[in-house]
């Protein structure tokens, strides 16, 4: 019995320390939860529009927890929340029905019942979107706190940019009223503070970014500049420009083609016909095809971009009517290759190998094919002057070319062979410029190593 | 690799070579490949233009409208204007309305100039102005901790940067003739820049360089799997090595008719 007793007491005394152990290892737990206090919130916490913008951004700045990196230390980021009405459910689904519609179109073609209903679910859609100003008005009614944005610890500022597209997922509309508060986030992401809640705050685009009105000074300044020497050079004042030895050598490798009998090349490169150096370039081409008409020698300008060729084809038959041919202008001087760059190169190359021009001219924009198309022109025996204001390609032609017109020389190759006075105005004006650039430079960097630097400040652009 | 494959990488490797081949002088092989590239990227280009450019940017916009209403009814009506200026485009094919095809292209010149000035005047003047401003590093003048010329962040370099800067805006200046003191600097200018682009040179040339062994890694990798037999290639094809004496033949007729060439061209000019 005895027996009994003591097997039973040990038996017990077992089971009671297992369920002591287990309550031991809840309580435990229970503990290193409990050990977080929840957080310092965030202080000075404040919205406004995102200036200098084209809205649909609102920038957030708040003063870091105390726990931040102090205090506790509890603090590891910060999650940002905006108050969303339930509308906007509507939208999301509204847009999903829509690209379903549209998906479906593509796959059936455009079929009536589709092109309805995605009439219908657009009309629906746009009806949705008048009522967002009034449903954000509705705050803290029928709507939830979303998060938008975390941010580690040590951070001050969150900019929620959303898009201006009405169709986006995360359109954000103008002169709404928005809503927002800011968590500070412990290792356990339930122990949390919030911040006071700011708003109503409103987004809207701005017609000028005043961080860019040093640019806007700047050009102002250079268009008087060019005003000024325009009509001074419209007035007969004679303007000096020193003489640029590649500009002078186009002469001389046009009277070569024509006494060896052979055509010359001329490349645009491989710019749209909105780039400083393609527009140069048509300068520098009317001249080089005024005189091949008037020697007759013919002209090859193999092209990359359409439009290119299309400014290029009028230019060149400008150039002919001035020279007095306007007969010995043939359409396809000036022809479309392809807009892949390599087959460009290809197609060039095997140019200079079959006609084996006397003279290649290179002006434009030039990318990574500079130095294969100089490096052909080489091997043919072409005299070769090339220019172009991409800084990385000027290497290969200086060593490939027998003249190269690096950067600007090229704008002002357009202007010295022109000799028209808004190209002569304006080249001088670049000139003044530059002497005003550099005067400001020497300024900027003494008054910066006195430490004055609100001069330097005035220079200074925002993005 | 299958028999399809096969094919098709050997006539990738051939045309690489055919490419080479163009160092030489230029060949029908050269040729072949040239004119394939060619007509493969514009046919390529039409096809990108059309489901990249035009379905997406104008045909699906308008897509909410009817044809017979000129799309007028769609929900943006408005993609319908540079519709009409690239319409305008194609009058470049009739004499009498070439015309027309003026005023899209000055439209797109204008509006792209008008884009690139401010946008030029901040990069590649106000944002540069600032930043050759600096405070020069004088306590680090020779290099941070020790002497060293080549320390890019210290004092010396930063005052070379400047110098080097302003001498070579200097070589720019076109209103004065480069005589005297002025000549010299920039002389000092147009060497700062030399010394710039010759490293650039250098670097590209790497990069090309690593290019070409890119290239020939794969001709060598294409080798290994084609005619590996003795190993455990499992891959390995009779096929293979037909098509590839095939191709060995080809290029030998070449060679001996270019060599019938150079004879006959001998004996015409005796």
């Amino acid at each position: 019995m005895n027996l009994k007793l003591i097997v039973i007491f040990l038996l017990m005394l077992c089971l009671g320390s297992f369920a002591l152990a287990e309550t031991n290892t809840v309580n435990k737990d229970s503990t290193a939860v409990d050990s977080i206090a929840p957080p310092a919130p965030v202080t000075m916490f404040k919205a406004f529009d995102t200036p200098n913008d084209h809205g649909h951004s609102i920038t957030l700045n708040w003063q870091l927890s105390a726990d931040d990196g102090a205090g506790q230390n509890s603090v590891l980021q910060y999650q940002i929340y905006r108050w969303v009405p339930y509308l906007m459910d509507s939208l999301t689904t509204l847009r999903k029905a829509m690209t379903t519609v549209k998906e479906e179109e593509i796959k059936r073609g455009h079929e009536k019942v589709l092109k309805k209903e995605m009439r219908s679910l657009k009309k629906e859609y746009n009806a949705v979107l008048k009522e967002l100003p009034s449903a954000h008005k509705a705050y803290p009614n029928n709507g939830y706190w979303k998060e938008v944005g975390k941010v580690p610890a040590g951070t001050k500022s969150y900019k929620n940019t959303g898009s201006k597209e009405k169709e986006s997922q995360d359109y954000l509309p103008d002169l709404t009223d928005f809503y927002y508060r800011v968590d500070a986030v412990t290792k356990d992401s339930t122990v949390r503070a919030s911040s006071k809640v700011f708003g109503p705050v409103q987004c809207s685009g701005q017609w000028f970014n005043t961080g860019r009105i040093p640019v806007l000074v700047a050009v102002i300044l250079f268009t008087f500049l060019t005003i000024y020497f325009v009509e001074k050079a419209k007035n007969g004042a004679k303007l000096y420009v020193r003489p640029l030895s590649g500009i002078e050598a186009v002469d001389d490798a046009i009277g070569r083609a024509t006494e060896m009998g052979r055509p010359i090349l001329y490349i645009l490169g491989l710019g749209s016909v909105a780039d400083i150096a393609t527009i140069a370039s048509f300068t520098i081409l009317s001249r080089v095809a005024k005189q091949v008409a008037e020697y007759q020698t013919e002209l090859l300008v193999p092209t990359y971009d359409p439009l290119v060729m299309a400014v290029a084809q009028e230019v060149v038959k400008s150039a002919y009517l001035d020279a007095g041919r306007p007969d010995d202008y043939k359409e396809d001087t000036v022809h479309f290759v392809t807009q892949s760059q390599f087959a460009y190169v290809a197609a060039v190359n095997g140019i200079m190998l079959r006609e084996l021009p006397a003279t290649n001219i290179y002006m434009g924009v030039f990318f990574a094919e500079s130095l294969i198309l100089a490096e052909t022109g080489a091997l043919a025996g072409s005299i070769q002057i090339a220019g172009t204001d991409q800084i990385a390609q000027i290497p290969f032609f200086i060593v490939a070319c027998d003249y190269t017109l690096i950067g600007e020389e090229l704008y002002a190759a357009s202007a010295y062979l022109g000799r028209e006075p808004l190209l002569l105005g304006s080249l001088k004006a670049q000139d003044y410029a530059k002497a005003l650039v550099i005067i400001l430079a020497i300024i900027g960097l003494i008054m910066s190593n006195f430490g004055w630097t609100q001069f330097t400040d005035l220079f200074k652009v925002a993005n | 690799m299958d028999l399809g494959t096969f094919l098709w990488t050997t006539f990738a490797v051939f045309l690489t070579m055919a490419t080479f081949s163009f160092l030489y002088k230029d060949n029908p092989f050269y040729k072949f490949a040239e004119h394939l590239v060619v007509g493969v990227s514009a046919g390529y280009f039409v096809v990108i233009l059309w489901f990249n450019g035009l379905i997406p940017n104008l045909f699906q916009r308008l897509a909410d409208g009817d044809w017979y209403l000129l799309w007028l009814n769609s929900s943006k009506p408005w993609y319908i204007i540079p519709a009409i200026l690239g319409i305008m485009m194609w009058a470049r094919f009739s004499k009498k309305y070439a015309w027309l095809s003026r005023w899209p292209m000055a439209l797109y010149i204008g509006i792209s100039t008008g884009l690139a000035i401010p946008l030029t005047m901040s990069n590649q003047v106000n944002k540069q102005l600032y930043a050759t401003m600096v405070k020069i590093d004088w306590a680090h003048f020779f290099g941070h901790g020790s002497f060293n010329l080549l320390d890019t962040t210290s004092g010396f370099s930063q005052l070379i940067i400047f110098v080097g800067t302003i001498a070579s805006l200097i070589y720019f200046f076109f209103s004065k003739a480069h005589k005297g003191v002025f000549g010299a600097v920039a002389k000092f200018g147009i060497w700062t820049l030399m010394i710039g682009f010759g490293a650039s040179f250098g670097f590209t040339v790497m990069a090309r360089i690593s290019l070409f062994i890119n290239r020939m890694q794969d001709v060598k990798d294409w080798g290994k799997v084609a005619f590996n037999y003795s190993g455990n290639n499992q891959n390995y094809s009779v096929w293979f090595p037909i098509v590839f004496w095939l191709f060995i033949l080809f290029v030998i007729a070449y060679i001996i008719y270019e060599i019938g060439y150079y004879l006959r061209s001998r004996t015409n000019k005796a």
